[in-house]
């Protein structure tokens, strides 16, 4: 076959396709394409790490520069899949080590990294830059001691959200005094002071850095000292924002804001004195996001802040913002596009600030650009909801959590059904959905109907029967991620949409009535998908098969079965003719 | 009246929320029983404790009674799955003497990993943990009304309340005298009072001192005169 260009010039023209699915779709016109492609692909993006094995990925993607990856899923974060569950990332790094000497980037979000894991980065990548570990864990400021020591080139070291054993700060004095790269540091995460002098000296010597976010035990004192080491900043975050209130102590951290002329995004705010808030009004013009989900500031400061930043198109901040704030908001911030509100006291069933479904449909009204909503309240009404559909039908990701669960309607008593269907039917756009509050069968129905761009929806004490589920299955034509808790959904609507878990990533369901016999069922129709059974009280065997199981994880894989697994997850067969009772728990060793 | 207490008078009484209490508790004397006596302590004390405990164990109570102004209907309760997944049990609530149940509402049993709030967050925003290096202390300011200049202490150099109150007395010169439950330190002439994690203004001698210690941000000996608002009946 003639070829019309030569490899290099095809290469070139690929070489402008960003994202992966371009990159996917050249692959499969033809044969040649495929091999040109998988020789020139730098960034390889695997969105669960189980989906996929390290041989496979180095086999036909020899060159790759850029490794992101996902482990555990999403209902990790709030304790629902228990300790030992896995994610482990030290095969993929083994692995790597072997095979992609250049690697440059790492970008890591729930999973379970050891310091042996960091020192293997540290030696084998010679040109290794960027590191991010997002809601990770199983590694200690050792690890992270080796990465500062090695990396001669690091730009990026971002722990975002981790939980990391904190030994020492004096991981941080491991930065050769030559390195001069860093262009980013998020060490927010970490509990222990570091050595300061070694901070100020780093901070000094990196031309290029661009964002930097301090942990708590940083003194606001000492906070000038950075800014004037760094006026070229576009991100802080402080430490705790308090001391004792003197105005000298004041006016050295106002004049050092004042300083840093490029600062778009402020965070931290631990512990806060709101004397001390004033000191970054001077910024406050440019600042596009803010994150003050750590700050206790009461509405009134929060109110000053923010009708300074005109410019903010970014805000996480807690209820204390209350309703008042919030159409403050809505009046000042005309740019905003992501709003997340999060509960000062999530676990008291009355409400301890003025927060209600007011200021959300506030801001919805008042901000023609908000695409992006993740808010926490404790009433919601139909109306309301309706009303917020309306007003922003280019809605991208709606996350609502009604404190209470199966909360109704609280003027009309009825379900919030007509609420979110109007969200559905409204914003065409929608990409992620979180749902709450008492919900019927109905609303599962208009999801089906209407949320046909919908990738990741969240479901938790909702619905009546199968026919729910079977709705978001069969309607749902771009669903991706699908996590459901404490629903009455059954084995019916997930035999009947076997298929459709081959055209996802993922589906959790916990505290369902999914029944053993069903799992192992759907696992024997689908040999492409690992269907993972997981129950904390022993051995499905030991059980009846139509006692619903704990918690169950199914995933599509051209890896096979897990290996990893601790003591009670089970990969149920894909082997119809296995014998009855046979079940492979895999090696617990990794 | 302080904000702390008009803070209280405005939610509902939680003092039906319990948790698992570490052993100290059961033993500690200063520990406050009944519910008639202090609204303020049993409120501090319930979500002192639930702050303390990683996971809550509720027990059921069948008394609909309520303090404080009308909230929504707590008659929605979460599936029974939750009773599965909640691994601890309140077996150990069940028999304590502390449960004086006659104007709680019915507590509500916890959900695992409900509200979808990371306890990472959680943590961050209300523990108020100092750097946790071996052998740091534990220093707070200690202010006396009237005093020209603070003091400051290590809490972990005491062990009860006893000492603590000791060293005070000795250092500022001033008597505080014995602490009772019902009646705070009334009868002497200063009381001791400290700033909580949440910024409230706390009697110091009602919670447990392990939980004292670790939510004390500072220390202020007030006058007997202005200390009556915190340790008085409402």
């Amino acid at each position: 076959m003639a070829y019309s260009f030569p490899e290099e010039v095809l290469e070139h023209v690929f070489s402008f396709l960003s994202s992966d699915r371009d990159r996917n779709a050249v692959a499969l016109v033809c044969r040649s394409w495929y091999e040109i492609e998988r020789w020139c692909r730098r960034r390889v993006f695997v969105g669960n790490c189980y989906a996929v094995s390290p041989e496979i990925m180095i086999r036909r993607f020899p060159e790759v520069r850029v490794v992101e990856m996902k482990g555990k899923p999403h209902f990790a974060d709030f304790n629902l899949v228990p300790e030992g569950w896995g994610g482990y990332v030290q095969p993929w790094i083994r692995a790597m080590a072997a095979s992609y000497p250049s690697l440059e980037e790492i970008r890591l979000k729930r999973m379970v990294v050891t310091d042996e894991s960091l020192e293997l980065i540290a030696r084998s990548f010679k040109n290794f830059k960027v590191l991010v570990l997002s809601s990770c864990e199983g590694f200690t400021t050792d690890g992270l001691a080796s990465i500062a020591a090695n990396c001669r080139n690091l730009r990026e070291l971002d722990l975002r959200e981790s939980e990391v054993e904190d030994l020492s700060g004096h991981w941080l004095s491991h930065f050769p005094d030559n390195c001069t790269s860093l262009v980013s540091l998020n060490m927010s995460c970490l509990g222990s002071e570091v050595s300061f002098s070694a901070l100020e000296r780093l901070v000094g010597r990196c031309p290029n850095l661009r964002t930097l976010q301090l942990n708590r035990a940083v003194p606001l004192e000492k906070l000038p000292n950075l800014l004037h080491r760094a006026p070229q900043l576009v991100e802080f975050g402080t430490g705790a924002y308090s001391a004792e209130i003197r105005p000298d102590i004041y006016s050295n951290l106002a004049e050092a804001f004042s300083v840093c002329k490029q600062l778009k995004g402020l965070s931290g705010f631990w512990d806060v004195v709101p004397a001390y808030l004033p000191a970054i009004y001077s910024v406050c013009a440019g600042i596009t996001s803010l994150d003050l989900i750590y700050a206790a500031i009461q509405s009134p400061d929060l109110v000053k802040i923010i009708s300074l930043c005109r410019h903010l198109q970014c805000l996480w901040v807690l209820d204390y913002i209350e309703d008042a704030g919030l159409e403050a908001l809505a009046a000042s911030c005309k740019d905003l596009q992501e709003l997340r509100v999060f509960p000062s006291d999530p676990f008291e069933a009355e409400a301890n600030v003025a927060l209600t479904e007011q200021g959300l449909v506030s801001v919805s009204e008042g901000c023609p650009k908000l695409q992006s909503v993740l808010y926490f309240c404790r009433q919601m009404s139909n109306a309301a909801l309706i009303t917020i559909a309306r007003n922003r039908p280019e809605m991208v990701r709606f996350r609502l959590c009604i404190i209470e669960p199966r909360a109704p309607d609280y003027l009309t008593l009825e379900p919030l059904d007509t609420g979110f269907g109007a969200i559905v039917e409204n914003c065409k756009e929608l990409r992620r959905l979180s749902m709450s509050g008492l919900l019927t069968d109905r609303v599962f129905e208009y999801i089906g109907k209407h949320a046909k761009k919908l990738e990741m929806l969240s479901i938790a004490f909702a619905g009546e029967s199968d026919l729910g589920l079977h709705h978001v299955l069969s309607g749902c034509d771009s669903l991706r991620k699908l996590e459901i808790r404490d629903c009455p959904f059954g084995d019916k609507a997930l035999l009947a949409n076997a298929a459709k878990l081959e055209t996802m990533r993922s589906l959790w369901m916990s505290s369902c009535s999914v029944s053993y016999g069903a799992c192992k069922l759907l696992a024997q129709r689908m040999p492409r998908l690992n269907v993972e059974v997981i129950d904390e009280r022993g051995h499905p065997n030991s059980r009846p098969e139509t006692c619903p199981v704990e918690k169950l994880y199914i995933y599509r894989t051209v890896a096979g079965r897990r290996v990893d697994m601790p003591d009670f997850i089970w990969t149920m067969d894909k082997d119809a003719g296995s014998p009855e009772g046979f079940l492979s728990n895999g090696a617990v060793e990794q | 009246m302080n904000s702390a207490v008009m803070k209280f008078m405005y939610t509902q009484n939680k003092a039906h929320r319990y948790c698992l209490t570490p052993p100290s508790y059961k033993t500690c004397p200063q520990f406050s029983h009944s519910l008639t006596t202090n609204f303020l302590q049993i409120y501090v004390i319930s979500r002192k404790m639930e702050r303390s405990c990683s996971a809550p164990a509720f027990e059921k109570d069948d008394l609909n009674l309520r303090l404080g102004l009308p909230g929504r209907d707590e008659s929605e309760q979460p599936s029974s799955s939750c009773a599965k997944t909640n691994k601890r049990s309140s077996s150990e609530m069940d028999t304590s003497p502390h449960n004086n149940q006659s104007a709680a509402p019915p507590p509500k049993a916890q959900v695992v990993g409900w509200p979808p709030v990371r306890s990472y967050r959680k943590n961050a925003l209300q523990a108020q943990k100092q750097p946790e290096s071996e052998g740091s202390g534990m220093f707070v300011k200690v202010s006396m009304d009237g005093a020209p200049y603070l003091r400051k202490i290590d809490l972990k150099f005491y062990n009860n309340y006893l000492d603590l109150l000791k060293a005070l007395e000795g250092m500022f010169k001033c008597t505080i005298g014995v602490y009772s439950e019902r009646e705070g330190y009334n009868g002497s002439e200063f009381a001791p009072t400290y700033e909580d994690k949440d910024g409230d203004w706390m009697l110091a001698g009602d919670v447990p001192w392990e939980m004292f210690i670790t939510s004390c941000k500072r220390l202020r000996i007030m006058k007997a005169s202005e200390a009556k608002g915190l340790g008085g009946c409402l």
